[in-house]
């Protein structure tokens, strides 16, 4: 951990990450308003000392919603990646393990799916089942999954050739045993790398879907969602889609910074 | 590169290509929520259904409704858009050509800045400068196309300063001028994220290349540094670029969905949204096939020209 912030942009993705689990886990104490009053006197106003991020359209405090939607944006990117992940790892280390024309045909499929865009993939997938938030999550598992399963398997075959395992092998270990215990646990690495990079796409895409009225709902303060409702108003006052919109970019970028400095931790050949 | 290599290539393309179609039309057929439910809505008798399975063919076995889709497709035949009731060849071919215009314009803009940006980063490794380049890459993204595009269009097309035209299109060959005062904002959005990542891609594909053993070898045998980089470091690190940028067309492809609607831009982005918000089927199947092939096929195309690049990359 030490190490993981020593560097730059470790240290700023920490830092851009506490700040994160701070809202999420306190921000409707410490929102200093109901994040869903209408205060009609105060409305599409810039920050001031009452209202330190200015008010939207109907005068609701911007830092007060903020605070409550950092829940939603931020459970939907570690939702949907965790999804993704477990999806993925799984058919990946399968296809690995099996390997022969089971690999074959999995690796087949996912080259084709990866063809497909991920926003995409994921706009179809909303559509055909229909928006709103579980379902925006889903879709965006699924359009992880040909990815992350692409890494956990190459992951997998990487280390199957290791001295361990054959070690392991040679023990006369059995093959539930080896997979446990020696390959899963050393293929770890780059997918934990891969997935927290991963949450900073998935909080876009959700936020995404969100502004374009295909995930979170109204009344959600979820942030892509702010900025779809702010839009109309943006040019009496840009605070409305500026706020929420640079808030998504914080928590892409604290991800974002945290996993590649996560990644170089485990190359030491990019330790410099 | 023998033609036996080039022949399995374009053969693994079409195999992709044939999954695709699989994939959208189990997404689109197989998943709840059938076509004429939700083109009818959910007030529908069970007559009006029935009617229109029948009319699009939905009450036959799902493997004869793939393979009916399929064939017409191979004979350039997409079917007919539910919504606007004209082929749909004839709609997505027109937008094909806009969304290619904006494409391009982005994909040549990302690569004449970013290449030289990463390369320059690589080479003053560790000064302000790469700094700099470092955190507006980190940065850059961060933000999704939808918060890009909305923040240009306040503070850039807004009717306090209104330097751009807030959305629309012109085509290049009615009016150029009119075409790039229309590009550069969607264009633009598309190109800030684009840049960035490439731009951090082709600085570290750089600094892979300048401590390497051949770069070692050409300075200690009292090459000029600017001879270094220019005859032995710069030529290396293209193939790596190319390959970055190729990967990116996936989300440049993405991309241009969300910046073709908030830019008004009548392209396939739009076309597919609006086919979405419609159930039209036929449309949004046709867009799916489309930006899969050109992504596949731009796969493929860059692989072709890492290897004319790099003659150690050998295709056989």
């Amino acid at each position: 951990m030490s190490e993981l912030i020593r560097t730059p942009p470790g240290a700023v993705g920490a830092l851009l990450l506490a700040l994160i689990i701070v809202a999420v886990l306190f921000g409707p104490l410490l929102a200093p308003y109901d994040p869903q009053t209408f205060y009609t006197t105060v409305r599409l106003q810039g920050p001031s000392a009452d209202h330190w991020l200015g008010t939207d359209q109907f005068g609701r405090d911007l830092l007060s919603r903020l605070l409550h939607g950092s829940r939603a944006t931020i459970a939907f990117g570690l939702g949907a990646t965790g999804l993704g992940v477990c999806a993925g790892s799984l058919i990946g280390v399968s296809a690995g393990v099996a390997g022969g024309w089971v690999d074959s045909i999995i690796m087949r499929t996912l080259d084709g799916l990866l063809a497909v865009p991920d926003l995409l993939f994921t706009l179809l997938i909303v559509t055909m089942l229909g928006g709103g938030t579980g379902h925006a999550m889903l879709a965006v598992a699924v359009a992880f999954t040909p990815g992350m399963a692409r890494i956990a398997r190459s992951s997998v075959l990487s280390i199957r050739e290791r001295e361990y395992v054959l070690a392991a092998v040679a023990r006369g270990e059995s093959q539930g045993y080896i997979i446990l215990r020696e390959v899963i646990p050393n293929a770890i690495g780059p997918i934990v790398v891969e997935a927290t990079i991963r949450v900073s796409f998935a909080i876009m895409i959700g936020a995404t879907l969100g502004f374009l009225g295909l995930g979170a709902q109204p009344p959600s303060t979820e942030w892509g969602l702010m900025v779809a409702e702010a839009r109309q108003f943006m040019f009496r006052s840009p605070w409305g889609v500026a706020v929420p919109g640079l808030a998504i970019a914080v928590a892409a970028l604290g991800f974002n910074l945290f996993g590649d400095a996560l990644r170089d931790s485990f190359d030491p050949r990019r330790r410099r | 590169m023998s033609p036996s290599y080039l022949a399995r290539r374009l053969s693994a393309v079409l195999l992709v290509l044939l999954i695709v179609t699989f994939a959208v039309f189990a997404i689109t057929t197989i998943l709840p929520g059938n076509a004429a439910v939700m083109i009818l809505g959910e007030y529908a008798t069970e007559d009006q259904l029935l009617a229109l399975e029948q009319r699009l063919g939905l009450d036959r076995p799902w493997y004869v409704q793939y393979l009916s889709w399929i064939a017409n497709i191979l004979q350039g035949d997409f079917g007919m858009s539910l919504r606007l009731s004209l082929p749909v060849s004839e709609v997505v071919g027109d937008a094909f050509w806009n969304s290619a215009s904006l494409a391009v314009t982005a994909l040549v803009t990302v690569t004449v800045i970013a290449i030289p940006i990463g390369i320059l980063a690589a080479l003053k490794r560790g000064t302000i400068a790469d700094l700099g380049i470092s955190l507006l890459a980190y940065v850059g993204t961060a933000f999704p196309e939808f918060v890009t595009a909305t923040l240009l269009l306040v503070f850039l097309a807004g009717p306090a300063t209104g330097f751009f035209p807030a959305g629309g299109f012109v085509a290049p060959n009615e009016s150029f001028a009119g075409f790039v005062s229309h590009v550069v904002l969607p264009a633009g959005t598309l190109s800030l994220i684009l840049t960035a990542h490439i731009a951090r891609q082709v600085r570290s594909e750089m600094l892979d290349v300048l401590g390497s053993d051949y770069i070692r070898a050409a300075r200690l045998k009292g090459l000029r540094e600017r001879t270094v980089v220019r005859r032995h470091a710069l030529p290396n690190s293209l193939a790596p670029a190319v390959a970055v940028i190729s990967l990116d067309i996936g989300y440049l492809l993405g991309g241009i969905i969300v910046v073709e609607e908030i830019f008004a831009w009548p392209g396939l982005g739009r076309l597919l949204i609006l086919a979405l918000e419609n159930r039209d089927l036929p449309v949004i199947q046709a867009i799916t096939l489309l930006l899969a092939t050109v992504y596949a096929l731009s796969n493929l195309i860059s692989d072709i020209v890492i290897a004319a690049l790099d003659p150690r990359v050998r295709y056989e």
